[in-house]
């Protein structure tokens, strides 16, 4: 079959506007300075498949070709007219995913109603662009990578017309099944240490003295066993995963020796996890059982955690990270961070949850960024634009709505974006009579991957995230997401679990079919598996490859043989493919074979218990800080303005529109609604389903900046922001009342630079790892304060770039990504003011507390007066204000962050177009009312004929400033003057045309054109 | 994190145990379940608290082979069965989710079935452009007795039977030329590809109901109110004769307007540029009906990005979303005819 290759070239008809060419064009003159003239873009499919003349042609009109819009062409690489002088073809590199291929595979198949070899590939998908201009080939090579693909996944050719090549990936050859020894023993440290470094073990040297010291006590046992003294290389590379800091987390179990330099105090922690979220938790739970509140089911042992929503079914949450492979492939990093997220809720206990919802928040540099990029480093926009289509494809294919989310910019972040990445899901209490959150193996279970196959992407990814990137990141790290073979998957899962086919499962992430076998086996005691029958994505993949590699959308499932038939029989009929890869056992051994030849023996206990633990110093440097002494402030509606159109504070529409968030049919807060569809919400409302009006309010906080100051009260900040947002649409604290059953399920995600001080490489690293230490004290805290419980989380503790000498850290980030019961969801609440004469209230307390404030941040300053988060304060209120919902008390609510009052009462005039009157009279300076941060508080308006009742419920901790008004106008007095006075449609405007918009948004003009083209129905 | 569960997992906390008569089982001990019908049709146990309004509606004269039965396909990336499932529900039917496969291999008969479903979602990624593979599969793939399902499908049209795709079911409809079908021999007379944004986007639209409409799906409504979520919805209607049909048989059955029920072209109210301003078409026949928003979305006020003001305005406004109209109509229409059908087999006995 080697000399049958034919390609079909489908090009749009000249009458047709080419859409994707001009949108090249016009990216490439935006991002890159190019001018190329006028760009056609073409498809392409080259079939290795012997077919007659006429097939191709059959094929290629009646089921590629769209009659209306495409011209085909057969083995032609032409144009359609002569203009164009350059070329970019785009092809896949041998192994990677090729979706599109795969289904011109599948109409193939159809057309020819017959059965193609799905092991082999047969078409490969290709675009090819033609340009007008001669660009050289450093312009053509520039635009292929930056703008059309990534050359770690994409083969470009490029040149003038005339010396246009083709290309077509040939997968497979390479070396075969080989397992090579690594000796350890004999060493020396420095040789430990390269060796850990040449092969990206990310082990530091006691951990590679503690595996070298463990083949040498039990080389004697290898030996009668039959096996060799010195290590294979997939045991060294089991072990590198297993211990990697992605799977052991051993920053947060390490001993940590804690200094404050200003008081002198000092302390041992042992085990930031176990002293300030386990056990704190721990406490929680036992306040929450006391009252009657048995709603916790699982917590930080499953791949998410689980709560119970009602006597029938369990509320599932997980959120995390994907940075690095973001960094380096912004849109595959993604896109496997949302679908590799979503796995963890389907494959919690027995498996098979229904996925509700995504949430994503974002952390980048600044988009507009205009200085010299480092090598290797995307540019923060590049970046920007990745990451939002990864969550777009991730989101909207999987048929899981995104229902909110949050964006960050802090050029900190420009080395190393955080992306993260939630996802709740529903799952029943029972399946088929097994209690749904177990997860139980006996030995001989049999164990199957299902999903897709295995190649060599994302080799080291668990590894390779564990280590701070630089210029040699290598490529193999990167994964390939392909959202429909997951949706295949997931729909499959949750057929089979509900038949009771499946005792167990769980994902395949980081570290492969290593860490997820590597997991279920502690459940039974061991396994044997069998990498000859692991299905490749082709030929050439080393044993070890196949173990750790972490090609996607894949779980791996423990079954009973009985119930083996059944569901591969399920599995053919749904086109999901399952391979029996070996079985569970009780000998305390994970041992991995291929045709029969040891390839690992590994002990389970040495294994996940042989990790040294670590011991850390750190230490609290005072930080210097002090309130800047600004210009009189003269023209607040002008600071109201700059502070709209922020970076920071600025409409993300034009991403949020992107991304599907209704899907289901279930979201009743979404993130913009109104009139306008403009204004901007707290936190989400979705409905479990449709015949309950149960429902769950999902929220994010995150205030990076306050961590400049105080990383305690940051954390503290971050945590009350998300519990906020949740009382702000109409959720209720936990725990209030005997057995209320309102749960409360909260992921914390720390994302933190290189803590671990080095005297040459990081030598602020104690005082780095002291904020972190602070940032979990005030976790510990807040989580007692508030009786809310974590269930699960996770920590990226090496979140630097590096390259060409300079380091971009991120500052220390935490996340607290909150979930909660509503009872019913019609008492949820909006932002919006709603009617005319509705009189406007604040909700808590403001205090001088500009430190870290967008308003500082416009002036180029820090400040220092942080915001404090007063606990006990904020729970009576947050009660106080859950009461008066209850009771029908409020119309809108919104909650106060970034940029303080003044665009809170802004953003509530956003749905509607109603404006308010309002008079400022505290004693507090009328900067500090008008832009200070303090946490804790809320804009909420009250029906006039609810005022008293308000008022007397609210016990003096609400302040009336004015009214709802008609006349579009947002006017805010103080000491008998106007201070502010803005339309609110131009304060509108301003948000919405803010960087954000621009960089993302629409060239409104051009689609108007385009629209102008069509024709009128109705006349 | 690193360790293992010590809590509360160990104290298991006490749940309801369920009296389960375990169901019919083989003779090897599996449990028989009758193939994807889900007993369950796609929601957790939590969902069947229906209201006891609806449940007295749906309980009133009804016996369970009177119900109509809506069949919703699913399967190789559809993702909006659930919502759909639900508004057949509510409007008082028996929705039955199926995979695709289930009925390509002959296993579950679309003509068992009044109505028949394509939803949402991105079927086969929308690779090859969207809806291609997925009409090309009901195109080509035969079944046993050589029969491909466009066949059935044209026999269940020619039956009087109904046919409804939304969004990715409405291109498949359209790739497969059963929509808008003027000549009758299923042939792709127009397409929908990407937006004249040239993106994806979630927005609510105003859609205005064409007077001339002929179909049972849109009986008695004007305008109506529901969300757009897609990236190639933009009808393109290339040749002149044949929009001139379409206007003529009023089969442009829905049209973008704006907030006052005008028809417009302009960016956002038409989010993507159709032709004809048009967001949804039927055939000749009115049977196949097909819209690229999503009224299976809108089934309940609160999904309404206005329904916090529109209910502190009305306190009584209905809970009902436009959307649900539409299975409304169509589940009383085959009712209808289905108790005609009976009166008449009765008057001629």
């Amino acid at each position: 079959m080697e000399s049958i290759q034919r390609t079909i070239q489908l090009r749009l008809k000249p009458t047709r506007h080419d859409g994707e060419g001009q949108r090249v064009a016009e990216a490439a003159q935006r991002h890159l300075g190019l001018r190329t003239g006028r760009v056609q873009s073409t498809a392409l499919y080259t079939v290795r498949y012997p077919l007659t003349d006429e097939q191709l042609h059959s094929f290629a009109t009646r089921c590629l070709q769209d009659p209306v819009l495409h011209d085909v062409a057969l083995d032609e690489f032409r144009p359609i007219d002569s203009i164009y002088k350059s070329y970019i073809l785009v092809a896949k590199l041998p192994g990677v995913t090729d979706d599109e291929g795969i289904s011109a595979q599948n109409a193939l198949g159809d057309f020819l109603n017959q059965p193609l070899d799905t092991h082999t590939q047969h078409i490969f998908s290709k675009r090819l662009y033609f340009l007008e201009h001669e660009l050289p080939a450093q312009d053509l090579r520039r635009l292929a990578e930056e703008l059309l693909g990534n050359k770690m996944i994409n083969r470009f050719e490029t040149g003038p017309l005339s010396e246009l090549r083709d290309y077509t990936p040939r997968p497979g050859g390479g070396a075969d099944a080989i397992t090579e020894l690594v000796p350890l023993v004999g060493l020396t440290d420095e040789e430990l240490v390269k060796l850990s470094k040449d092969n990206l073990y990310a082990l530091n040297l006691e951990e590679m003295r503690a595996v070298r010291d463990h083949y040498a006590t039990i080389a004697a046992e290898r030996e009668d066993a039959g096996l060799p003294a010195d290590p294979t290389d997939c045991e060294l590379e089991i072990i590198a995963q297993t211990w990697s800091e992605h799977c052991k987390h051993k920053e947060f179990s390490a001993v940590i020796n804690y200094k404050d330099a200003a008081t002198g105090e000092t302390k041992q922690i042992d085990s930031l996890f176990k002293t300030y979220i386990r056990n704190a938790t721990a406490e929680v739970d036992r306040q929450l059982r006391q009252n009657g509140n048995d709603w916790l089911i699982k917590v930080f042992s499953d791949n998410a955690g689980a709560v119970r929503i009602n006597p029938e079914s369990l509320f599932v949450w997980k959120v995390e990270t994907h940075n690095s492979p973001s960094a380096i492939d912004p849109y595959g990093g993604a896109i496997t961070g949302i679908l590799g997220n979503n796995r963890d809720p389907l494959a919690t206990g027995i498996g098979g949850a229904r996925l509700l919802f995504n949430t994503n928040v974002l952390c980048f540099g600044n988009p507009e960024f205009s200085g010299e990029l480092l090598t290797n480093q995307l540019h923060p926009r590049r970046i920007f634009e990745g990451v939002r289509k990864g969550i777009e494809d991730g989101g909207n294919k999987s048929g899981v709505p995104t229902v909110n989310g949050s964006i960050v910019f802090d050029d900190r972040y420009a080395g190393k974006p955080l992306v993260y990445c939630g996802t709740g899901a529903v799952m029943p209490m029972q399946l088929a009579g097994q209690d749904s959150w177990e997860k139980k193996i006996d030995p001989q279970d049999r164990i199957i991957m299902a999903g897709g196959r295995v190649g060599k992407d994302g080799i080291h990814g668990a590894t390779f995230s564990s280590i701070e990137l630089d210029e040699t990141s290598p490529a193999t790290a990167v994964q390939i997401g392909s959202p429909i073979t997951q949706k295949l998957a997931m729909d499959f899962l949750i057929i089979a679990t509900r038949r009771g086919l499946i005792k167990c499962s769980t994902d395949n992430g980081a570290g492969g079919l290593s860490s997820s076998v590597g997991e279920l086996a502690t459940i039974s005691g061991g396994a044997v598996v069998e990498l000859e029958k692991v299905p490749l994505k082709y030929s050439g993949l080393r044993p070890w490859e196949i173990f750790v590699s972490e090609s996607q959308e894949r779980f791996s499932l423990a079954v009973e043989p009985a119930r083996l038939d059944e569901l591969l029989a399920l599995g053919r009929e749904m086109e999901v493919e399952l391979t029996d890869i070996g079985y569970f056992t009780a000998d305390g051994y994970l041992d991995v074979r291929f045709a029969g030849e040891a390839v690992a023996k590994l002990d389970m206990h040495f294994l996940h218990d042989g990790v040294p633990r670590k011991v850390l110093e750190a230490e609290l440097a005072p930080v210097a800080a002090q309130e800047p002494t600004l210009p009189a402030e003269t023209d607040y509606t002008d600071t109201l303005r700059r502070l709209l159109g922020s970076l920071n504070i600025c409409s993300r529409e034009s991403v949020i529109r992107q991304y599907d968030h209704e899907v289901k049919g279930r979201t009743v807060v979404k993130p913009l609604m109104g009139a306008t569809g403009q204004a901007p919400q707290d936190a989400a409302v979705v409905r479990f389903n449709f015949e309950s009006w149960e429902g769950v309010a999902v929220s994010n906080g995150i205030l990076p900046r306050y961590g400049d100051l105080d990383a305690y009260q940051m954390s503290a900040g971050s945590f009350d922001e998300a519990v906020r947002q949740i009382i702000a649409v109409g959720g209720k604290l936990p725990n209030l009342t005997p057995g209320d059953g309102t749960f409360w399920s909260v992921n914390d995600n720390f994302c933190v630079p290189d803590s671990v001080y080095d005297p040459a490489t990081n030598p602020d690293g104690k005082h780095k790892l002291a904020k972190l230490v602070q940032m979990c004290e005030a976790l510990r805290d807040a989580t007692a304060a508030y009786c809310i419980p974590l269930t699960s989380g996770k920590d990226s503790m090496k979140n630097d770039f590096k390259a060409d000498g300079v380091k971009i850290s991120v500052p220390p980030t935490v996340l607290y990504s909150m979930t909660a019961k509503m009872d019913d969801v019609r008492r949820a609440m909006t932002s919006d003011f709603k009617q005319q004469d509705d009189v406007v209230y604040l909700i808590g307390e403001t205090y001088d507390e500009l430190g870290g404030s967008e308003f500082y941040a416009l002036h180029g300053e820090l400040g220092a007066n942080v915001p404090q988060v007063r606990f006990d304060k904020a729970k009576e209120l947050y009660t106080l204000v859950g009461e008066a919902n209850d009771q029908h008390l409020i119309q809108s609510c919104h909650d106060l962050s970034d940029g303080g009052l003044a665009v809170a009462l802004a953003e509530a005039t956003f749905g509607y177009g109603f404006g308010a009157d309002v008079e400022l009279t505290g004693e507090l300076s009328l900067t500090a009312q008008l832009f200070s941060e303090s946490h804790s508080r809320f804009v909420a308006t009250v029906a006039p004929e609810d005022v008293v009742a308000f008022e007397a419920l609210l016990k003096g901790r609400a302040t009336r400033l004015g009214t709802v008004t008609g006349n579009g106008r947002l006017t805010v007095r103080h000491a008998g003057q106007v201070v502010v006075d803005a339309d609110v449609a131009e304060l509108r405007d301003v948000w919405s045309n803010g960087p954000v918009n621009k960089v993302i948004g629409l060239d409104l003009d051009a689609v108007r054109n385009a629209n102008e083209g069509s024709t009128s129905g109705l006349g | 994190m690193e360790d293992k569960p010590l809590m509360p997992d160990l104290n298991t906390p006490p749940h309801q145990q369920r009296d389960d008569t375990p169901p019919p089982q083989t003779a090897d001990g599996n449990f028989l379940v009758p193939g994807f019908k889900s007993v369950d049709t796609g929601h957790e146990t939590t969902e069947p608290l229906k209201s006891q309004q609806e449940q007295a509606e749906n309980q009133k004269p009804k016996t369970q082979n009177q119900l109509v039965q809506a069949l919703i396909l699913t399967g190789f990336g559809i993702n909006c069965e659930e919502e759909f499932a639900a508004a057949y529900r509510l409007a008082g039917a028996e929705p039955t989710i199926v995979h695709l496969n289930q009925v390509l291999h002959g296993e579950v008969s679309i003509h068992d079935f009044d109505i028949l479903n394509f939803p949402g979602g991105f079927s086969f990624g929308d690779d090859l452009g969207s809806g291609v593979v997925l009409a090309n599969k009901l195109r080509y793939r035969k079944n046993a007795e050589g029969r491909t399902l466009l066949d059935d499908i044209r026999q269940f049209i020619a039956e009087g039977k109904f046919v409804l795709g939304i969004c990715n079911g409405f291109q498949v409809l359209v790739k497969l030329g059963l929509l808008p079908d003027l000549a009758g021999n299923v042939t792709p007379e127009v397409t929908l590809t990407h937006n004249a944004s040239g993106r994806y986007e979630d927005r609510w639209v105003r859609l205005k109901v064409n007077p001339a409409a002929n179909t049972p799906f849109l009986k008695g409504m004007d305008t109506l109110e529901v969300p757009v979520r897609h990236g190639e919805g933009r009808l393109i209607i290339s040749d002149e004769a044949t929009r001139e049909h379409i206007v003529q048989r009023g089969l442009n059955v829905l049209t973008y307007c704006d907030a006052s029920g005008c028809e417009v072209s302009a960016y956002p109210h038409n989010p993507n540029g159709a032709d004809l301003n048009c967001a949804g078409l039927t055939d000749t026949t009115g049977q196949v009906f097909g819209l690229m928003p999503h009224p299976e979305a809108y089934l309940s006020l609160y999904n309404h990005p206005e329904w916090t003001r529109r209910k502190r305005q009305d306190p009584t406004l209905s809970e009902e979303g436009d959307g649900l109209r539409i299975f409304r109509n169509i589940v009383e229409h085959v009712q209808q005819h289905a108790t005609q059908l009976h009166v008449e087999a009765a008057s001629a006995s």
